[in-house]
């Protein structure tokens, strides 16, 4: 059984919408366990881990920030690569403009939407939160989201969809301040 | 090939830069971000940020590495030495994705990582291995060594570069050793087999370097002794290996190439031996499937660009010379200065370099990534230069590297330079007296 990344979207999409903590299925050469961590949180996070022996193998996380939320739970699972370490702190965060830096917190392809068609997470105007999803960075076909990290109105988009991006380089700036 | 992927650090990655442009290949250098200002990342004509310090989350990434190849146009990936160097994975996902992997077959990668396999490969060629085998339970293994006899060494079949290794005097210190030696293996190499060999007490430590090409050439490029060791890491190596006879010089040369072609080894690689010092028998120890550290000796002694040579096979080249052609001239002998705290147990000795003065002489050659200014990261090896000297014969090899080390003039970390001019002088290395345990004897 293959699922593609859109089909993945898609379970993600339900379950977010579901009261579910966790969930866990497995049939032959399949196996799909999901769980959303600190679901009281105005933002459920929620992760998913897709286990395929067949030739489309598609592992998805969708979870903002999720280093920072849950650290040691992630470390525990030793079958995929280690979490994106959070990335370096601009060299000036806050610059006179009083503009915030939301960096890469890896080096991959960056995708500005969920899917080709698919509207862009954020436009400059945007407001986010700490835990919006910005955008999308695949490593090898490992797609992870990432977290705004900040509070604030997205002023400037500075990586071109599919664009390689490096550890540490800017996606964002946004003008930091509450949102309402 | 036109734009090569070193996701590498240091001196070698600054070596590999170097080799591109000799052969007009573009190149990019993957750094971790305490790397982005290092010398290879200024001289590549590009350079891209792989993540932060630790080489968990940026040399050792290999789907990282591969995306950063990929997304930067290059066409193949020279891995170096150390970190992902000798990953089977890496070299297979490279290879996946359309890209050339500048190192041996997949196949040769994996077995050669598999000690344990290597050592039963080198056998069935006909290449001496020690007596010895896998030990699978403790009482395996004192029935082993109880008939090959003692001191033995405890080795994991996932290990290799001097890891993972344990000696064993008796039978007693077997039994205690051997649970301790599988627990270890398996946290360290994910795999916890162990075999069991018989210890060289007076043993030097020899190499030889391969190269084979796509053609169905397979060539030796002469030999190295590093017996000059400390904690099984190499202090001070030599090409040729000095007091080895002519015969056993020629014979070690041939067992590497029989070892090479039954694996089907492309690319450059050495095969390591144990030579015994008193009767001059040697046996197989492993295969290193990627550019040493100590290459410069065999560069200067054979007068070919071993990088280079690399990079053109991997491009479908043929060697383009024959075992006939290779000659030999003079003697060459490398130290490598690393910030090391001798005071301090050999403690690595980070910091930032105020001053870093290298020495400058006919003969003599530096390969560095440092300068004044530049940092000692506290992530990785300490390795901060390697001084290779050539002289006519050992002894004026030895001299020039002595007196260039004079020279030496580093400062913010601690250096190792003290011991590499005392092991220098010292009799015992002057009259190529030296086992690979001399060092660490005369430490005491």
């Amino acid at each position: 059984m293959g699922l593609s990344h859109e089909d993945v979207r898609e379970i993600l999409r339900i379950i977010d919408e579901t009261p579910l903590e966790e969930l866990r299925i497995e049939t032959d050469g399949f196996s799909l366990h999901v769980r959303k961590v600190g679901a009281a949180e105005p933002e459920p996070e929620s992760e998913l881990e897709v286990e395929s022996e067949s030739e489309s193998e598609a592992e998805v996380e969708s979870a903002p920030s999720a280093e920072a939320a849950a650290p040691s739970e992630r470390a525990a699972r030793a079958d995929r690569p280690p979490p994106a370490p959070p990335a370096r702190p601009a060299e000036d965060p806050e610059a006179d403009d009083g503009l915030v830096t939301i960096p890469s917190p890896m080096l991959g392809t960056f995708y500005r939407a969920e899917s080709p068609g698919s509207l862009p997470f954020v436009e400059v105007g945007a407001r986010v939160g700490p835990e919006t999803t910005v955008g999308i960075i695949e490593v090898m076909k490992m797609m992870n989201s990432v977290a705004a990290g900040v509070s604030g109105t997205v002023v400037e988009v500075c990586c071109q969809n599919a664009a390689l991006v490096e550890y540490g380089e800017a996606l964002f700036r946004v003008r930091a301040g509450e949102v309402q | 090939m036109k734009r090569v992927f070193i996701p590498n650090r240091g001196e070698i990655a600054v070596r590999i830069v170097r080799a591109c442009r000799e052969l007009d290949l573009e190149c990019v250098v993957g750094a971790s971000e305490p790397d982005l200002d290092g010398l290879a990342a200024r001289q590549a004509d590009r350079v891209v940020c792989l993540g932060p310090g630790p080489a968990d989350a940026s040399y050792l990434r290999d789907d990282i590495v591969v995306q950063a190849a990929l997304g930067t146009g290059c066409d193949a990936i020279h891995p170096g030495y150390g970190f992902l160097s000798e990953s089977p994975q890496l070299a297979a996902r490279a290879r996946e994705h359309g890209l050339v992997f500048v190192g041996p077959p997949t196949e040769a990668i994996s077995l050669a990582g598999d000690k344990l396999a290597a050592r039963e490969e080198a056998r069935g060629a006909g290449v001496p291995v020690l007596p010895g085998g896998e030990a699978r339970s403790a009482e395996q293994a004192r029935e082993l060594a109880d008939r090959i006899g003692y001191p033995v060494l405890v080795k994991a079949a996932g290990g290799g570069g001097g890891r993972g290794i344990k000696r064993a005097a008796d039978g007693q210190e077997l039994e205690a050793v051997i649970g301790l030696a599988r627990g270890e293996a398996a946290a360290a190499f994910a795999d916890d087999r162990v075999y069991v060999e018989r210890l060289i007490e007076s043993a030097r430590h020899v190499e030889v370097q391969i190269a084979a090409d796509d053609h169905d050439t397979v060539i030796d490029l002469g030999e190295r002794d590093c017996s000059v060791q400390r904690r099984f890491q190499k202090v001070i190596e030599e090409a040729p290996a000095p007091a080895l006879s002519e015969a056993t010089r020629g014979r070690l040369r041939e067992a590497a190439v029989a070892f090479a072609r039954a694996i089907g080894y492309r690319n450059l690689g050495t095969a390591e031996f144990v030579v015994d010092a008193d009767s001059g028998e040697f046996f197989f120890l492993e295969v290193n499937c990627r550019i040493q550290v100590e290459h410069p000796v065999t560069e200067a002694v054979t007068g070919r660009d071993l990088v280079g040579l690399q990079l053109r096979i991997a491009a479908g080249e043929r060697l383009g010379f024959a075992q006939e052609d290779v000659a030999f001239a003079g003697h060459a002998v490398e130290c490598r200065l690393n910030a090391e705290d001798i005071a301090r147990g050999f403690m690595p000795s980070p910091g930032t370099l105020s001053l870093f003065a290298m020495p400058g002489r006919p003969g003599l050659r530096v390969d560095t990534h440092c300068f004044a200014g530049a940092a000692v990261p506290p992530y990785y090896d300490s390795l901060l230069a390697k001084l290779i000297a050539h002289g006519d014969d050992r002894v004026q090899a030895i001299d020039l590297l002595l007196d260039a080390l004079e020279d030496v003039d580093v400062e913010g970390v601690q250096t190792n330079r003290a011991l590499l001019q005392s092991v220098l002088g010292l009799p015992d290395f002057r009259a190529a007296a030296v086992t690979t345990d001399w060092l660490e004897r005369t430490l005491q």
